[in-house]
Parts: structure tokens; sequence; C-alpha cells
């Protein structure tokens, strides 16, 4: 309604007005709202976008870990150790001789090295082991509340071994553990990023609007802090956490260790923006109109922050994730019986079982990886959209 | 130039004042003390101590005080006389220990840094010179990678690899039979033979940030008009690009210790963990695990001193460098 009243924009204003491109109608462009504008510019970026997608793929599969995987994460069959991965096969031979439609996995047999002497478990190209979607397997509570027991993919037997990814020393299910697993890494990044970013705004809001010695000393706690080599301080923090805590609060302790030191670069980036734009004419408005500064922060200058703090917020989460495996790895983060990707790749620490077992390392990695790169990618284009009005 | 350098060294102290309170509440926030562990370990042996003797060395070591006054005995130990405390694990003081492993943690740190810069300054260059060519793609999908896979993840995959597909003995910086062996050319390039995948594993992450760096910064540069003034004049074209606008964007180059050294520090930490490299790290993780905290806090601090002298030296070299940093 205000539209009609709005002088219309001087045409020596120059670089103010951005060309409407062609093709672009008046109300998709010119009309459109900041969050509209970051939209069509992130959606431009493909990959971005795809990585977007592997992202919120990946949080589903966290989400329904029970349901997706084919069996439960702890529950071991000493009999099938190390078993190497199954390959999905969707014909079997009939009988008599023919082929027949029958997704299947391969069974297993033992063979003993013959210098060694070591007994290794290898696919029996004989055994078929029939597969089906939505089958009746080992029971499980839903988000520990719905009892269930259909699992999305699993032997139509559920006492016959299916071991897509292979299993580990006690002869658990890699698949099943790589997705509860999924659970556990990807929801800690998630965490840890929600408390950097109360510390990181809180902090780098304080600093920005007041200056002086407010910003000296939180400057300089900052400075203190990404000046400590991360790996050790986070190994003194947690190796400092009780044994005899319980999961959960080892799992709450070590994301707290994981996004103390994550805060400082968000309240770094806050407090620059903030800096910027203290001297705006629409602050000093606010101020000259007797806001409080408490609603000038919260109000005014924090909302034309959020699309940048989302972008930095989600390129913090991947550091968090790493974090969160290398602890895990190196012992002192969540343990067993948490199923993390760290945890995970404990049972790859010497080369000597990833000798034997090697997807044991493989896979673990390359959840690490495809989560860290997704995160960087959709970062990444986030920040480059967060900000529709630079040219 | 002094005034600027006394002056940087002054704003060293709070930052390092920081760092000892950071390493002190390390030490202090495992439960129990030095003493606990003592106790349990002799009670494990069998042997029991009277209450009387466990106060005559609660006070001994200064465990009765109040915590601010455990922190100055601490400090002013180290600062006056060196003393870091006491592994109780190792039973030998922790100075006694930490020094060599300090040592090859500074010098792992040191050659991974030079590899970074060896590796990425000419990629680096490359990358802005042909951007959006197919060798720039591949060095940025390549610096993608380095940077989303962890360290001991990397440290992992080389170890398999070097096992798998050159039979070699990873882990270590020798292998058995130099281990003793006095110095020799075999024994060097045994060395060296086990150095790369540390070497590559730590630098690859500095790596793939530092070329990304120095690929903006001389993007910008090399649209200046001063390069359009060059070209325009004659100068060759290596003369147009490296005289003048890699010399300015080298500044990152100069200043990226400061925050690439704690990230390979950090780095070498864990790989060293995994590859078992007598550096600091795999004595500060076996600290942790065993509570040592003497031991593990005084690892924590001189890291944290570490980067912190890093950091000095990349200021003081980038302020010879550029005058406008020196008289600000």
């Amino acid at each position: 309604m205000l539209a009609d009243s709005r002088p219309l924009p001087s045409i020596d204003a120059g670089p103010a007005i951005s060309p409407l491109k062609p093709g672009g109608s008046i109300t998709s462009e010119a009309a459109a709202g900041q969050w509209t504008l970051i939209r069509h510019r992130f959606f431009r970026n493909k990959v971005a976008a795809f990585a977007g997608c592997v992202i919120l793929l990946l949080y589903l599969v966290g989400a329904f870990a029970e349901f997706l995987a084919p069996g439960l994460p702890n529950a071991s069959r000493p009999q099938y150790t190390f078993a190497p991965p199954q390959r999905i096969s969707f014909f079997a031979p009939t009988a008599g001789g023919g082929h027949e439609f029958l997704p299947h996995v391969k069974g297993y047999r033992i063979e003993i090295e013959p210098q060694a002497l070591r007994r290794t478990f290898v696919i029996d190209e004989n055994k078929v082991i029939p597969i089906g979607f939505f089958v009746d397997g080992p029971a499980y509570r839903l988000w520990g509340m719905i009892p269930m027991k259909t699992h999305l993919l699993g032997p139509l037997d559920s006492r016959e071994p299916m071991y897509l990814l292979g299993s580990d020393r006690l002869g658990r299910d890699l698949l099943s553990r790589l997705i509860y697993g999924t659970r556990i890494s990807m929801s800690i990044g998630l965490v840890g990023v929600a408390i950097s970013l109360t510390l990181g705004v809180v902090f780098g809001a304080i600093s920005g609007f007041y200056g002086g010695w407010v910003d000296t000393v939180i400057q300089r706690i900052i400075e203190i802090v990404s000046a400590m080599p991360t790996i050790p301080l986070w190994l003194g923090l947690a190796a400092a956490i009780p044994l005899t805590w319980s999961p959960l609060s080892v799992y709450f302790v070590v994301t707290l260790i994981v996004s103390l030191l994550g805060w400082t670069g968000l309240a770094r980036e806050v407090r620059g923006r903030f800096f910027a734009l203290r001297g705006e004419d629409f602050v000093t408005a606010a101020r000259l109109d007797g806001s409080r500064e408490r609603r000038i922060i919260f109000r005014h200058i924090l909302p034309s922050l959020t699309s940048h703090i989302l972008a930095v917020v989600t390129l913090a989460v991947p550091t968090m994730i790493v974090a969160e495996t290398s602890l895990s790895f190196l012992g002192v983060g969540l343990k067993p019986p948490v199923v993390s990707w760290g945890v995970l790749l404990q049972d790859a620490q010497n080369v000597r079982s990833v000798a034997t077992a090697p997807w044991l390392l493989i896979w673990p990695s390359l959840a690490v990886v495809t989560a860290v790169l997704s995160f960087n990618f959709f970062g990444d284009g986030l920040r480059d959209a967060a900000d529709p009005y630079e040219s | 130039m002094l005034a600027y350098i006394i002056r940087r060294v002054l704003y060293m102290v709070p930052t390092l004042f920081g760092m000892s309170l950071i390493a002190f509440m390390i030490i202090q926030l495992p439960p129990g003390d030095y003493l606990t562990s003592l106790l349990s370990t002799m009670a494990d042996g069998g042997q029991n101590l009277d209450e009387a003797t466990i106060a005559r060395l609660r006070s001994q070591y200064g465990l009765d005080q109040p915590v601010y006054v455990q922190y100055l005995v601490w400090i002013t130990g180290i600062l006056t006389r060196g003393d870091f405390g006491y592994s109780f694990e190792w039973n030998q003081p922790v100075s006694t220990l930490i020094w060599e492993r300090m040592g090859s943690t500074l010098l792992i740190s040191l050659a991974s840094l030079f590899l970074v810069w060896a590796i990425s300054l000419p990629i680096g260059i490359y990358s802005a010179v042909r951007r959006h060519s197919f060798g720039d793609h591949a060095f940025t999908f390549l610096g993608f990678i380095g940077l989303a896979v962890p360290n001991f993840i990397l440290a992992l995959t080389l170890m398999y690899v070097g096992y798998r597909f050159f039979g070699q003995s990873v882990g270590g910086i020798f292998s058995p039979q130099y281990a003793d062996a006095p110095w020799s050319m075999a024994k060097f390039l045994d060395m060296l033979s086990h150095m790369w995948i540390p070497l590559i594993v730590i630098a690859m992450s500095g790596t793939a940030a530092m070329i990304r760096v120095l690929r903006a910064n001389l993007s910008d540069e090399l649209s200046r008009p001063y390069v359009v003034t060059a070209r325009a004049k004659g100068l060759p074209e290596y003369k147009v690009i490296l005289k003048y606008p890699v010399r300015i964007a080298l500044n990152p180059f100069v200043s990226s210790i400061g925050w690439v050294l704690p990230d390979l520090v950090s780095g070498v930490t864990i790989t060293a963990i995994v590859l078992n490299l007598p550096t600091a790290g795999p004595l500060l993780l076996r600290a942790l695990v065993g509570q040592d905290m003497y031991l593990a806090g005084s690892f924590i601090l001189l890291m944290g001193v570490l980067t912190l002298v890093g950091m000095l030296i990349s200021d003081i070299l980038l302020a010879v460098l550029d005058p406008r940093i020196r008289f600000n």
C-alpha cells in the first residue's frame, strides 16, 4: 500500500538500482523480499542446492535410524567376525537351470588361510539368502517409544546373515552401526552449533555494539582461545570427563566442549557486522526514537545479520563433526556402546585391523567426508547468497 | 621497529597469562589430585598410609592450599626454575620428559609449514593466473577434499596404502633395523621414506586453505591498473606477475604462520598419535588418559606458547615487509 507513495528512484542514482534481468518480472525481482532474493540466488548455485539435499538426507537417515537399519547396532554375532561386504543380486538360479527374479545376497563360508592358519569368511556363491523390503527383523522402539519390528531392508529370514557393508570384530553389522552413528554424529554438529551460536552472537554482539574496553576484553579472550591448538585443548577438556558418567551426559559434555572452541569465529563475524551496522541510519533512527540498547541490538541489528549468521553457522557444523569424530576416535570422546562415526573409526585404529577389514575404515570415513563436504558447499552457497543487495 | 616489537611482545603477556590459566584449569579439572591417584595406586599395591603421612604429603605438595595459591606456586616454578611439576606416571620431573618431544613437534610443524608454502605458492599463482582453467578447477576440487578429510582419516588411509601397495613398515620415523643405528645416509633415507606420510597429512589442509587465500588475493591484484601498465610497457609476462602482484599477495603467506600454526600443531598432535611419531601428541594422549595432569597441562601450555611465538614472528616479519603495519 505504500508502494505508490514512494518517490521514484532518480536515474542519477546509478548503481543503487540493479537493472531487471531479461525475463525477470517486476514482482519476482524488484518487489521481492530479502529472503525471496536469497532463495533465488541460492538455488542458482546447483552444487550448493545438491549439498543441501544431501544434508537433508543425512538428517532423515539419522531421524529414522531404527527403521532404516537392517539390524540393531550392538547385536553381535561372534560366528561372523570380519565378514566381508556382500553384493545384492537380483536373479537367482532356479533348480531347473533357469533364472528367477529373487533379490538376494550370498552367504558365507569359512576358509582357512594356509600360511597364517587364520579363519576368514569368504562369500559362498552357492548360498542364497533372499532379502526384501519392509521385512520383519529384530524388534526396536522408534525414537525409544513406538515398538516396531519392520525394517526397510533385510533378509526374509532374520536369522540369516546380511552384511551389506561387512561386519566388525564382534560380527556387528557395519551398515546398521553407520546408520545409528549418523544420528549421533550429525546431531552433535547441530546441538554444538546451537551452543556456539548463542555464545558467539551474545559475545560478538556485546563486543561490536559497545566497543571500548568491553570489546578489548572479549577480543582478548577470543584471541587466547583461537591461538590454542584445538586438538590438544579438546583432548585436555574431554579427558576430564569421569568414566562413570552416563552416555547421555558424556554426549552433552562432548558437545559442549566441541562448541566452546567453535564460537570464536562466529563472535568475530558478528562483531565485524555490528561495527559496520552500528553507524547505519536505521540504528541512529532507532536510538533517536528512544529505543533501549537491548531493543536496538535484538530488534534492529540482529535481524539484518540473520542471513550471514546462518551461513557462518553452516560452515561451523563440519568443524564440530570432525571434532567429535577425532575425539571419539582417540578414545576420549564418546565411548561404546554409544555409536558415532568416531566410535566406528576406533575399530580402524591400526594398520593391521585396516588390512584385515578395509571396510571398517572406508565407510565411516566416507560418511564423515560426505557430511563435511556437503556442509562446506552448502555453507559456501549460503554465504554467497546471504547478501542479495550486493552486486 | 624496535618499539613495534616491544609493543607486540608486551601485548603477548595477557594472552600468555590466559593460556596458563587454561592449562592450569585442565590440570585441575579431573576429580581428585595427584595424591588421591597415588594413594589408590599404593592401595592397589597393598600399601596404606596413615592419616598423618597423607596430611604431610598434602602440605608438601601444596595440595591443601587454595586454588589460586596452587596456581601461583605452579606458574612461579615454571617461570623461575623451569619446573613444570612432576609426572606421576613416569616418576620424573615433567621438564625432563617434554623438551625432546616438544622439539620434534616444533621440527615437524616447521617442516610441514615449509611444505605448505612450497606447494601452495606455485599452485596458488597458477590458479590465479589461469582462473577457471581445467587445472584451476582440479586444484580447487583437490583443495576441497583436503579441507574436508580429517587429518587422522587421511593418515590411516595413506598408512594403509603404504602398507598394502608399497609394502612399507609404517608408523614411527625409522624402520626397526635403523632405530638404534648411528646416523648414515641409509638411515636418513629411511627417515625420509617414513616422513612423507605425516608431512603430507599435516600439510594437506593448510595447503588447501592457503591456495584459496593466495588465489583470491592475487586475482584481486591482477586486475589492478598497474598490472595493465606494466604489461603495456612491454614487461615480460613472468615479470608482470612475479615482480609486483605476487609480492603484494604474499603478505598472507607471512601472516599465515599465525593461523596455520595452531592448525599444524593440532594436526601434528593427532597425526602423531595415529602414526606413532615421537612428538608430543602420543605422550599427551597417554598423560591425559592416565590423568598425569602436570605432564598434560605442560604440553598444552607449551603448544599454546609455541603458536604464540609463531604469531609473534609472523607479525614481526609482516612489519618488516609492509611498512604500513609498522607505522599504524
